[in-house]
């Protein structure tokens, strides 16, 4: 009977150790790497879709929602510097060509509310935003920090690669304004 | 005589008040920074110095401590609780390690007991001078080696 037990123990123990194993297999073989990295390996990318609060206005927004246009999809959080020296290129760029039908489409993640609206309002941003306070969004997309710029086609897919860090940086102004003149003839 | 009747009213009155009111040490480990992932006493975070404004905002206007926590948890989600609150799934995280520990300790004195009781080894015969007698064939090589030494 004792040796039974044993067994019945020894085989449970394994099971256990099989289990948890397996686990850790299944959570490494889906975890989603984020549509920056698929695109980085020249892999054609649906932009990951997203429905938000909006900061700017009452209700929700969704990228979906401007299927068919051209989109600059911005991360920032008002805590961060570069943010707030990236805002007058992104404006000026929402300013010329939106008329075309690009649209410049903010996503403020881990952010107070409170302090993501005094941030638009203090550096007069007009294009529209949407609240991602948990960062729902990041992983889709696989933003590892603020700022981040993706580019959206027309089609729904992305093209260029992400821009990281601020786009009034010199190495950074040339690409965004290469990657807009693509958005816009695609 | 009144003024000291006064200021001990005011302090019985003022004491509970003031006790009520959360403090940002109070939160602060309660607490996380969502871009760093520490609680809001282990980060220097911009964003981690922006939710300690807002605590001790918060807290100065003497909102209580669950108040400010939903207030956190509806712009950033559950996961700026360090702690999962004691309610619905959540329960699971606070039950299971102590029904881990109990199943552990159970297994552990079952074991325990089982080994105590086990029946002790039968001791060694003994021989006429009361000591155990040894086993024959080890007596035998024993004399073996003995004798070479006799000569």
């Amino acid at each position: 009977m004792s040796g039974r037990l044993k067994l019945a123990a020894q085989g449970l123990s394994v099971a256990l150790v099989a289990g948890l194993f397996a686990l850790l297999v299944w959570k490494v073989a889906t975890q989603d790497e984020g549509a920056a990295r698929k695109l980085g390996r020249g892999e054609v990318v649906s932009a990951p879709n997203f429905r938000l609060d909006r900061l700017d206005a009452p209700g929700k927004i969704s990228l979906a929602e401007y299927r068919g246009r051209p989109v600059v999809v911005n991360f920032w959080g008002s805590w961060c510097d570069p943010c707030k020296e990236e805002v007058p290129v992104l404006e000026s760029t929402w300013q010329r060509y939106k008329d075309q039908g690009l649209v410049v489409l903010g996503v403020d993640f881990h952010d107070l509310k409170g302090a993501a609206r005094r941030f638009a309002r203090e550096n007069e941003i007009t294009y529209p935003i949407a609240y991602d306070g948990p960062g729902d969004t990041l992983s889709d997309y696989g933003v590892t920090a603020a700022p981040e710029t993706f580019f959206v086609a027309r089609n729904g897919k992305l093209v260029c690669e992400r821009i990281q860090a601020g786009l009034h940086l010199d190495r950074n102004r040339g690409r965004f304004e290469d990657c807009v003149q693509e958005l816009l003839g695609a | 005589m009144r003024l000291l009747l006064v200021t001990v009213a005011a302090l019985a009155f003022a004491g509970p008040a003031a006790a009520a009111c959360p403090t940002l040490a109070d939160l602060e480990g309660e607490v996380m920074c969502p871009q760093c992932k520490t609680t809001l006493d282990q980060s220097d975070a911009p964003v981690a110095r922006e939710i300690k404004g807002f605590i001790q905002q918060r807290a100065e206007a003497c909102v209580p401590e669950g108040q400010i926590k939903d207030e956190l948890v509806a712009q950033f989600g559950p996961a700026v609780l360090a702690a999962p609150p004691r309610e619905g799934l959540h329960w699971l995280a606070w039950l299971l390690p102590i029904v881990g520990l109990l199943a552990g300790a159970a297994v552990v004195s079952a074991l325990v007991w089982r080994w105590s009781r086990a029946r002790p080894a039968p001791a060694p015969a003994a021989g006429s001078n009361g000591r155990p007698l040894l086993d024959p064939e080890l007596e035998r090589r024993l004399d073996r080696e003995l004798s070479r030494f006799d000569g």
